[in-house]
């Protein structure tokens, strides 16, 4: 059976997956102090994939994706243990946290967590098994008879 | 002391991010992999000898202090366990990239590994039920992908009974750790070592006998075996070598810890011989009958588990001590002999002992590897089996527990039966037609690194039997374990 597109599906994705991005993106920044972080974030973008997969296929999961998910898992991997070992490199225990405070004159103080660079790799590692779900697993669907 | 217990589980779990990142270049996926492997084995020995002189070592992950974070707590049991499977990681590494045409060139298999590795490192190193439960996880994860990876339309049942079989036993576990946290409010081996004290008996032993039923599944103990011999033949031969050699001794350490640490008891128990002997016969008598390298050297595993059952049911730091030992020279041993099976499987390309004959004068190489292996699984002297088993009697007789003695001998013998079927049948008599291909050097070579390393076991066996010895005097006597993980990362 060829794919065949549904209109409906897909004006709706062209509304939903930007703002599954961007709550995907808010749930991993205040992952630090409160409920997300990289995994729950990692999901919502992979929802986010796979409303792209509903509409438009494998393919176009393929098309939208900046990176191939293979370096996007690779990375993520890479950067979480980086994070995780920056720790004992600068004398403390794997794991273990560091706090920056920046004070951005008028917009305010914001402060960033060692966390959030693991969190962010956490979340590259699970959009990146979710695209290739979809985009191996998927893809099988479409190319049959 | 921090970094060197933390480095066993960073370093592989680098490896995998990197290998990812490398998925295109198989040459430094390689190079990768294979430092990685000899880094963390470098670790091993260095933590190793650091915990034996300064005592055990706790790093409290993240800063989170023991009872509510992450332990990852370095015994000198879990020290001697990483640097043996890390000598055997790195040794089937080694083959796997030596030998051609196989899973390892498809480029998945190097991240995967390194994956096994990260697991079998934190299960050995980290002192929490639950994170013992992720650790299984993980490990069990990439063995499913190892096993199903390359598995023709026939072995498919085999390897889903695996699959299958393990995540019943996952779901169980959970379900205990589940149990025991509602029964003590804590998943911390350490503080759980303290407050099972003032559970309920009943509970306490019901809890025990679970754990023991679920790592019993993964350490394929009889009755709960079944599983191995089926699926363990089907997969390539580094796969087969290196979870013969890690994967079922990963659950024999998860016995030892929890029922020394949990849920320890006041001599021998009756019970655990019983099942240690019924797993050394019933395993060797399957061996007997098969007439398949492979086949035969995995009923050899579950016979091979009994001895390391058998030391911790006498319950004294003699048989705890040679049950340690034992698991050393096992995990070096089985790694090995799987690694000759495929070496003759790469000569003549069968593994069925009626179809190959002769190699002794074709490729006395093999031989000469295989030999000291075999010797050393039946616990011939001067060999690393000897070493363990005489360990093993010594405790039994000490314990007055004369029966499953006279039954471990009576298995030993039929091992040894059994190996001279695999000499008679594939080694001796004129060369088959069947053998044209030799197998690579670097196989042969790390192969032979494995065999001098397992006859080295059993040279210095006195003072690896010592230092068994006091690794086993601290798992008897956990006051210093449990006071350098509630100390918080000392």
């Amino acid at each position: 059976m060829r794919f065949r597109p549904s209109l409906l599906l897909d004006v709706g994705a062209r509304s939903m997956v930007p703002t599954l991005v961007l709550v995907s993106l808010y749930v991993l920044v205040v992952g630090h102090d409160e409920p997300g972080g990289g995994f729950i974030g990692g999901l919502l973008a992979g929802v986010a994939l796979l409303v792209v997969f509903l509409a438009g296929g494998a393919a176009q999961v393929s098309r939208v994706l900046p990176i191939d998910p293979l370096t996007m898992v690779g990375a993520g991997m890479s950067v979480a243990v980086a994070t995780s070992v920056a720790g004992m490199v600068l004398g403390a225990g794997l794991l273990d946290a560091g706090k920056l405070e920046l004070d951005l004159a008028w917009i305010g103080k914001i402060s960033v967590g060692s966390t959030l660079v693991f969190d962010a790799g956490v979340y590259l590692v699970v959009v990146g098994l979710v695209a290739m779900v979809l985009t191996r697993l998927g893809a099988r669907e479409e190319t049959a008879p | 002391m921090n970094v060197l217990a933390s480095l066993p589980v960073a370093i592989p779990f680098a490896a995998v991010g990197l290998t990812l990142l490398a998925w295109r270049r198989l040459a430094l996926q390689r190079a990768i992999s294979i430092a990685a492997t000899a880094g963390s084995l470098g670790v091993a020995v260095a933590l190793l000898i650091a915990v034996d002189t300064d005592g055990v070592a706790a790093v409290a992950v993240g800063g989170w202090e023991a009872p509510i974070g992450i332990a990852l707590v370095a015994d000198r049991l879990s020290a001697l366990m990483l640097v043996a499977a890390g000598a055997a990681l790195l040794g089937v590494l080694v083959f796997a990239v030596a030998q051609r045409d196989t899973d390892e060139a498809l480029r998945a298999f190097h991240p995967v590994y390194q994956t096994l590795a990260a697991g079998v490192a934190l299960a050995f190193l980290t002192g929490d039920l639950f994170t013992l439960f992720v650790a299984f996880e993980i490990m069990l994860t990439a063995s499913y992908v190892l096993i199903t990876h390359r598995a023709r339309a026939g072995d498919v049942r085999a390897t889903m009974t695996y699959v299958v079989v393990g995540l019943i036993a996952s779901a169980l576990f959970l379900v205990g750790v589940g149990f025991v946290y509602a029964a003590t409010g804590t998943v911390n081996m350490a503080d759980l070592s303290l407050r099972l004290a003032d559970v309920d008996p009943a509970v306490r032993t019901a809890l025990g006998w679970l754990f023991f039923m679920v790592f019993g599944i993964k350490a394929a103990i009889f009755p709960l075996f079944f599983w191995l011999p089926d699926s363990y033949p089907t997969a390539p031969t580094p796969v087969t070598a290196i979870f013969a050699g890690l994967l079922t001794k990963v659950g024999v350490y998860a016995i030892i810890r929890t029922q020394t640490l949990l849920f320890p008891v006041e001599g021998a128990s009756t019970f655990m011989l019983l099942i240690a002997g019924l797993t050394m016969v019933v395993g060797v008598l399957g061996a007997i009958a098969q007439g398949d390298i492979k086949r035969i050297l995995s009923f050899h595993i579950v016979s091979q588990i009994g001895y390391m059952i058998m030391g911790l049911g006498f319950f004294t730091v003699a048989g705890i001590a040679a049950a340690v030992l034992f698991v050393v020279h096992q995990i070096v041993v089985k790694t090995v002999m799987f690694l000759v099976g495929g070496l003759v499987e790469t000569a003549s390309g069968t593994g069925r002992l009626r179809d190959v004959d002769g190699l002794l004068h074709r490729f006395p190489v093999i031989a000469v590897l295989f030999l000291p292996a075999a010797l050393s699984l039946a616990g011939l002297p001067p060999f690393s089996g000897f070493v363990g088993k005489l360990a093993l009697v010594e405790a039994g007789f000490d314990a007055g527990r004369w029966v499953v003695v006279g039954v471990s001998l009576f298995a030993s013998l039929l091992t040894l039966f059994s190996m001279t079927k695999i000499w008679a049948g594939a080694f001796w008599g004129a060369p088959s037609a069947n053998l044209v291909r030799r197998p690579p050097s670097t196989m042969l070579a790390a192969t032979g690194a494995l065999v001098v390393l397992s006859v080295a076991i059993g040279i210095a066996g006195q003072p690896l039997l010592e230092l068994a010895t006091r690794a086993a005097s601290d798992l008897l006597d956990p006051a210093a374990y449990v006071a350098a993980t509630l100390g918080g990362g000392a």
